[in-house]
């Protein structure tokens, strides 16, 4: 059988974006390797400095600067969630009472990382592949190797650590804004039925796998975005232009990444019933 | 660190070997077989014109990207055949000014300076202080030390950089275009700082110039780039005979000498203009709506 001319070049184009997104994962693995590798000559090694100052200063980057925007978006969600779930529960079950359990289950799980991780995206993920890219633009990067300083070491092993330590910390904020978000509208909207023994309703349906579960994700969502955004921060060329593609891509790219992990993680907790 | 250099180096073998060198980008060589040498002490001046690829020539000389074909030893070693350890260990023992300072941005000019030396030495802070300073004055910025580079002019982040590039005191210094935005007795002040590491302390410099004047009092040996290729290398002298000598009607010698003059009339001009550019934009046109 032969291909038409535009079959073929259909094709190969499908084959060059299989091809790229290969290249792309495998580079973000190998950053991935170098970062973890850095982080044990760190702390095993005495001539290796980690920099818990940079890691410091990140933190407050990713983390304290994000804080009131994910409180801000988690007691909303939690509204929402509180609202929408009323009228199916209520009628005809009168089921309101479940509320609580719901959304306990919902945001610890799933919510709480998951919007932390898109709030943190746009936060930090743009503005670290915004600075790398920068700095590649303004031959810093190179500087760097040039007084045999590893960029992987000074530049993404604390942005790395400080995304991971900043998502779980604000996860667990965020997962507390969504109960509390649930419990306000359950107080000003839907009545007794809903907010007596709120928290302990929420507590009993929630057990400690359900907390560790959205943590793990957690720290996973921080894992993919702070990987994109150096990565995509690193592979800047060409002046200004590039810097705003690194940010946009860096965007696009963890959102993608992190709800298609959700999806897997989602899958795996099911079958194996965690 | 002499004693280093004396176990790779026998005597008189050059500090840095640039061997049949190419360097592509999208199938265009703009690097098509260079080959030169610096010796412990001298001063390579490198000229040509914009574009010619200077600054790629420099980039390969500290490995930050790699030729196409053929190789660069420093020290005697290939540096396309050391592992990353031994490459900072090279890395470590020269400094390079980058065209543009590329300063730290994040950082002040004095922790700029110091970041080699509290990485790469077992100093003390206090120490690491005083050498901060001191180089920050070798460079004329000693009041800078707490500025950010953006508060900073753009010679003064060439200054800068500079003093982060002598910060480990190196043994071959890269300079890319040094004495570029900067006002004349600065530069001047500069080209004395460069000479008195060469003869004083025994470095080997790398200079890109644009500026005749700082060409001819810092080198001692002289090559300017053309078309890919080494147009010619020689010592200065070679270059001041055909600086002052009058055209003779051979392409090269008037080349070198349009350029070493700057001249607007000669050999670059009119190779320019013979390309018959009314006959490339009529057929860059008719490519496209074709
Ligand atoms: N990363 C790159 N990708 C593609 N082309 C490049 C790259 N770097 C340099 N070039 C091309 O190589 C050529 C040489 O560039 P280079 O910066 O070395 O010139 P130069 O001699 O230093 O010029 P100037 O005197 O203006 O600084 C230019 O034509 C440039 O377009
Ligand atoms: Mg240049």
């Amino acid at each position: 059988m032969t291909m038409s001319q535009a079959q073929r070049g259909w094709l190969e184009r499908l084959g060059a974006k299989v091809l790229g997104g290969f290249r792309y994962v495998g580079g973000m693995s190998l950053m991935l390797g170098d970062t973890l590798r850095w982080t044990v000559l760190g702390l095993v090694s005495p001539r290796v400095r980690l920099g818990r100052r940079a890691i410091a200063e990140q933190l407050v980057r990713v983390g304290v600067r994000s804080l009131g925007i994910v409180v801000l978006v988690q007691l909303f969600i939690g509204v929402i969630l509180a609202l929408q779930m009323t009228p199916p529960l209520r009628d005809p079950w009168r089921q309101e009472a479940m509320i609580p359990n719901i959304i306990g289950e919902a945001g610890f799980r799933m919510l709480g990382p998951i919007l932390t991780a898109v709030v943190i995206t746009g936060f930090a993920g743009a503005s670290i592949a915004a600075e790398i890219g920068t700095m590649v633009v303004a031959e810093e990067i190179e500087a760097m190797e040039a007084i045999a300083l590893n960029p992987v070491r000074f530049l993404v092993v604390p942005r790395f650590w400080a995304t991971f330590l900043a998502m779980i910390l604000l996860s667990v904020v965020a997962d507390l804004c969504i109960a509390l978000g649930g419990h306000i509208t359950a107080l000003l909207v839907l009545g007794p039925t809903v907010y007596e023994g709120y928290w302990t309703r929420m507590q009993r349906q929630l057990d400690m796998l359900d907390f560790t579960t959205g943590l793990i994700q957690a720290g996973v969502f921080g894992t993919l975005i702070s990987l994109i955004a150096c990565y995509e921060g690193l592979k800047v060329r060409g002046g200004a232009e590039g810097v705003g593609r690194a940010t946009t891509m860096t965007v696009v790219y963890s959102i993608v990444a992190i709800i298609i992990a959700a999806c897997v993680f989602t899958v795996v907790f099911y079958v194996y019933k965690l | 660190m002499p004693e280093n250099a004396a176990n790779s180096l026998r005597d008189g073998q050059p500090v840095i070997r640039v061997v049949n060198l190419v360097k592509r980008f999208e199938g265009r060589a703009v690097l098509d077989g260079i080959n030169l040498e610096v010796h412990k002490g001298q001063t390579l001046v490198i000229m040509g014109g914009s574009g010619c690829g200077k600054s790629t020539l420099l980039r390969q000389m500290i490995a930050s990207i790699w030729p196409d074909e053929g190789h660069v030893e420093m020290f005697g070693q290939n540096l396309g055949e050391l592992d990353d350890g031994e490459l900072d260990k090279i890395r470590k023992r020269f400094g390079i000014l980058f065209q543009s300072g590329a300063l730290f941005n994040s950082m002040t000019v004095g922790d700029n300076v110091a970041l080699p030396l509290r990485e790469h030495s077992s100093l003390d802070g206090n120490t690491i202080e005083v050498m901060v300073r001191m180089k920050l004055e070798l460079v004329g910025l000693r009041h800078a030390v707490d500025l950010m580079p953006s508060e900073i002019s753009g010679g003064m982040k060439k200054r800068a950089g500079l003093a982060r590039a002598m910060a480990l005191d190196p043994e071959i210094l890269f300079y890319d275009e040094p004495s570029a935005g900067l006002d004349p007795v600065t530069s001047a002040e500069i080209d004395q700082l460069m000479m008195d590491l060469t003869q004083k302390l025994g470095v080997a410099s790398v200079v890109v110039t644009h500026e005749m004047d700082s060409a001819f009092r810092i080198a001692d040996r002289m090559v300017m780039l053309d078309g890919g290729k080494v147009l010619k290398a020689g010592a200065r002298s070679e270059f001041e005979a055909i600086r002052d000598a009058s055209a003779t009607g051979e392409t090269t010698h008037d080349l070198i000498r349009q350029f070493l003059r700057g001249d607007s009339d000669g050999p670059i001009t009119r190779r320019r203009l013979s390309s018959n550019y009314e006959e490339d934009i009529l057929n860059a046109a008719a490519g496209k709506y074709s």
